[in-house]
């Protein structure tokens, strides 16, 4: 077992783990944050994608021990004492969620590209938000959910 | 106020959306035990010995189990009415006795401290498997499945009408053999469960239950031996169903007696790739199909022989997919003369139950192919022959003299001419098809195509709902369904609200809770909104009532002057002014001085019919001659959903649904090697579609024609979107290449359609050479 710290949403885990440990099974159960979800194991869906110092990660793909040190953003660390932040709200107003499996996946992704703070035109976000699956919503409702937010916030695409 | 036909942001996404949902994988209990499945790595063999010793020692293993300890356990049954003659003597045994019959059949299960640990154990277990010669292929000889029982195990026969004399008398005759591949729900939240005694209750609880938690109680009762009280059911929230997720499956049977053995908590969660090897697949089908027709493409009978494959075991399903395949074949057209003979065909590759719009995905592909082929062959144009053959208006109710599940098939309402021509008109279908053909006379393979189809849902035969009501006005409605991501808590919720005449944000919508309600049906077959929906309106009714009658005596005025409106009784507008009582203060009145903290009013609804809807799809594709890839440019859906209780939900369901229609068409298959291997056990080989491979869907939802089956009018709304898109693709595809009707397999993947494409061009080739005399 080797011990590692993680900081995660800005609190300090320090957790003991194996190395074969993937980092969202550590958040998971090291950590106790069950909102990264684990949908495939080999880096396809993206249902476990979470922000490992502001760069987008597949959870299952690296090992917790490579997270040592690091800064780490969840689904849980999105809204401020329960109010929805810009983009939680558009993917409730815009139903881009059903079963919500895949929500923190795509929360965390479009978190990304919002901040990024470049324009970014339909073509683009809709090349970026294929990196994760989602099963229910035929995606239409979620890019249209990211769009708004990116609009809201001057990353409109027009002329990129 | 009215809540029914708004639509208002759902209830269930708070928890959704800030990673505080309870899936299976996030529940745990103290001193929990993990399960893992050891499967079988052949796909036909006898099983000689499993040697477990190395796997018993290995560190945190708690017990192992092979088939000799649950062979006191019956097998999995399906359920009521779906078996059909030899069926249930194909039933699975949760751990395999003796024969293993698919790659993935479990062998042995394992019982660890830790999930690593329990992997690490199973990886030490060995097999000694005597490899037996596998059926793989649907259209393979029949073997036998155990002795004097064969792997075709039951043969139905579905029809009505003189079809031979049809045939004898018809202008045409037009014959096809058309195939869907194997695809499966493939919910992103593989299945798990949780199993624990609870000695205080004296029951096992089973928690992260799906889609019909009263059915499988029942069943999971009588299979564990327990008495129906010393078990729950817990649902909690559901990663997608799509009807694969919530059956009883071997591993939840496992769970729960391994709880009920050793007075521990056990969890297994199940990985991707067996998900993709273990739970049920769905949709392979082949069809010889032939129509009779007369000169102007009426069809005046068809004749359908089709072969199902059911895999290596009957599930929990029995019959229902060819079932609901030969009875809803013809669709949204006449057919005055049918028959279908559905051969069920038992293979070693992954055993088979529904997946959302299950027979129906399958059967639409295969008529609307059908009818391109007719206008092919009579030169008639695709969409005229299907007007031709559309159901008319003055028909409805229109009835099939067939039954499905010993019920009538009575299409209770609509104008399917006109619902088609709203959607021409929507998609602006002249301009659609006059672009096409400018872009293929510029050498581009780009085409479209509309299909028409009909739906079914909404059946019962019951739903039960409790509404109840505290003193301070909040209220909680009960009821024995199933969420799987769908919206049912939001739309329950509105139905209630629109009933009472308060908000639908505070209500609280329980389900898949089966010691709050002693029935239910669970989320199954599209029914819910329809069938819980008028339950719920007939419960908060009888709320109604008493919170008028109460209010008439405090407020001193007739029942009949008084409204509910915003969780205010008061006196009817326009009828003058008048006192007023809040919903709270009239239920806190009720209340008063009796031994109940809540009104409670619970009622039955029960129907005996289902829903039928209209739907026509549109697609918009372009081939790319030299890879043969496909690119959907647009897509669309119409469904006269008869009244939508929530019209952004509805779009949700169609959007979603076609889009998985689309994977089905062009990209998911389950592939297998002539030894029963699998070839599709990642998101590697069993490829979805992402936001790169799809349009936005385009809706329009009709309103048009209300059902006459239950008291709301409502209709079912959750499978409209994948049911036409598989046949949608396929005749578009047609439209590009220029070959209508050319399409005989789903999934059109690259390899498939330039293969079509290659022969196109043979014969192109052939035809020059023959008129430029050259031989070949």
């Amino acid at each position: 077992m080797t011990r590692i710290q993680l900081n995660v949403n800005e609190t300090i885990h320090d957790v003991e783990v194996e190395p074969r440990h993937s980092l969202v099974d550590t958040l998971r159960e090291g950590c106790g944050l069950t909102g990264s979800h684990i949908g495939c194991e080999h880096g396809v869906c993206g249902a476990c994608t979470v922000l490992v110092d502001d760069q987008p990660v597949r959870g299952c793909l690296m090992f917790a021990v490579q997270a040592d040190g690091k800064d780490i953003r969840t689904v849980e660390g999105l809204d401020d004492d329960g109010a929805f932040n810009a983009l939680q709200q558009a993917f409730h107003e815009h139903h881009a969620l059903q079963c919500g499996f895949c929500t923190p996946g795509m929360l965390m992704l479009a978190t990304w590209i919002v901040e990024r703070g470049l324009p970014v035109d339909d073509n683009e976000l809709r090349e970026i938000m294929a990196s994760n699956l989602c099963r229910c919503t035929g995606y239409r409702n979620i890019l249209r959910a990211v769009r708004a937010v990116l609009d809201a916030s001057g990353q409109d695409g027009a002329g990129a | 106020m009215t809540l029914i036909g708004k639509s208002v942001p759902r209830l269930e996404d708070r928890e959704l959306l800030t990673g505080t949902g309870r899936f299976a994988g996030d529940q745990n209990f103290e001193g929990q035990l993990h399960m893992r499945v050891v499967r079988a790595s052949l796909a036909h063999g006898r099983i000689l010995s499993v040697d477990t010793a190395a796997a018993a020692a290995s560190p945190g293993v708690f017990a192992v189990w092979t088939g000799v300890d649950v062979a006191d356990v019956s097998p999995i049954n399906l359920r009521p009415g779906s078996a059909l003659q030899d069926l249930e003597k194909c039933r699975q045994h949760i751990l395999a006795q003796d024969i293993v019959r698919y790659v993935g059949e479990p062998v042995a299960v394992v019982f660890a401290d830790d999930p690593y640990r329990a992997e690490d154990a199973a990886e030490l277990i060995w097999a000694d498997i005597e490899e037996l010669p596998p059926v793989v292929g649907l259209m393979d000889m029949p073997g036998e499945f155990a002795p004097g029982v064969s792997t075709e195990p039951a043969v139905l026969v579905k029809g009505y009408g003189d079809v031979d004399a049809a045939f004898a008398s018809a202008a045409h005759i037009v014959d096809c053999e058309l195939s869907v591949g194997r695809h499966a729900g493939v919910p992103l939240e593989t299945r798990g469960a949780l199993a624990i005694w609870n000695d205080d209750e004296n029951r096992l609880e089973f928690h992260a239950a799906a889609k019909i938690p009263h059915t499988n109680r029942i069943a999971l009762a009588e299979l564990l031996g327990l008495e129906l009280d010393q078990l729950h059911l817990f649902e909690g929230h559901v990663g997608g169903g799509f009807g694969v997720r919530g059956e009883i499956y071997p591993d939840e049977v496992l769970v729960n007696l391994a709880a009920l053995r050793f007075r521990r908590p056990v969890k297994w969660i199940e990985d991707r790739m067996e998900h993709l090897i273990a739970a049920n697949h769905s949709r392979e089908q082949t069809h010889r199909i032939r129509a009779a027709i007369n000169a102007d493409g009426l069809i005046l009978a068809i004749d359908d022989e089709f072969w199902f494959n059911q895999g290596a075991y009957a599930r929990t399903h029995g019959a229902t997919v060819p079932v609901v395949s030969a009875t809803m074949l013809p669709g949204p057209y006449k057919v005055p003369a049918y028959r279908a003979t559905g051969r069920i065909r038992l293979t070693n590759v992954t055993p088979a139950g529904t997946y959302r719009g299950p027979g129906r995905y399958e059967t639409t592909f295969v008529r609307e192919q059908l009818m391109d082929t007719i206008a092919a062959e009579l030169d008639l144009d695709p969409l005229a022959v299907r007007r031709t053959n559309l159901i008319a208006a003055d028909e409805m109710p229109y009835e099939r003299p067939f039954e499905i599940g010993g019920k009538p098939i009575i299409y209770d309402s609509g104008d399917y001419p006109e619902s088609l021509a709203r959607f021409l008109d929507h998609v602006d279908y002249d301009a659609v098809q006059a672009e096409m053909a400018e872009r293929r006379a510029s050498g581009e393979m780009a085409g479209a195509a509309i299909i028409c189809f009909v739906e079914l849902g909404g059946d019962g035969p019951f739903d039960d709902v409790r509404v109840e009501m505290d003193t301070d006005g909040r209220v909680e409605v009960i009821t024995g369904v199933a969420s799987v991501g769908q919206g049912v808590e939001t739309v329950i919720a509105q139905i209630c609200a629109d009933t009472l005449g308060i908000d639908y944000a505070g209500i609280t919508v329980t389900h898949g809770q089966t010691d709050r309600i002693a029935r239910g049906q669970g989320a199954r077959a599209s029914r819910v909104t329809v069938m819980t929906g008028n339950a719920t309106h007939k419960a908060a009714s009888g709320v109604r009532g008493m919170l008028l009658e109460k209010a008439a005596e405090l407020l001193q005025s007739p029942v009949e002057t008084l409204e509910i409106s915003d969780g205010v009784i008061g006196i009817v507008e326009g009828l003058g002014e008048g006192p007023s009582v809040t919903v709270a203060a009239a239920a806190a009145e009720i209340l008063r001085g009796q031994n109940a903290p809540r009104i409670a009013v619970e009622e039955s609804f029960e129907n005996d019919r289902a829903t039928y809807s209209f739907g026509a799809q549109l697609a918009v594709v372009v081939v790319d001659p030299l890879t043969a890839g496909v690119t959907v440019e647009r897509f669309a859906v119409v469904y006269d959903i008869g009244r939508a209780v929530n019209p952004m939900l509805v779009e949700g369901q169609l959007v979603g649904g076609a889009v998985q229609g689309i994977g089905g068409a062009l990209f998911e298959e389950f592939l297998y090697d002539e030894t029963g291997q699998p070839l599709s056990v990642s998101f590697a080989d069993y490829l979805m579609p992402t936001a790169a491979e799809v349009p936005d869907v385009e809706c329009l939802v009709l309103e048009d024609s209300p059902s006459t089956t239950n008291p709301l009018t409502l209709k079912s709304g959750g499978d409209p979107g994948i049911t036409g898109a598989g046949a949608a693709i396929a005749a578009a595809i047609g439209d590009a290449i220029g070959r209508p009707g050319a399409i005989k397999r789903l999934p059109v993947t690259p390899l498939r359609l330039r293969a079509i494409l290659r022969g196109d061009a043979d014969r192109k080739q052939e035809k020059n050479n023959a008129e430029n005399g050259v031989s070949t």
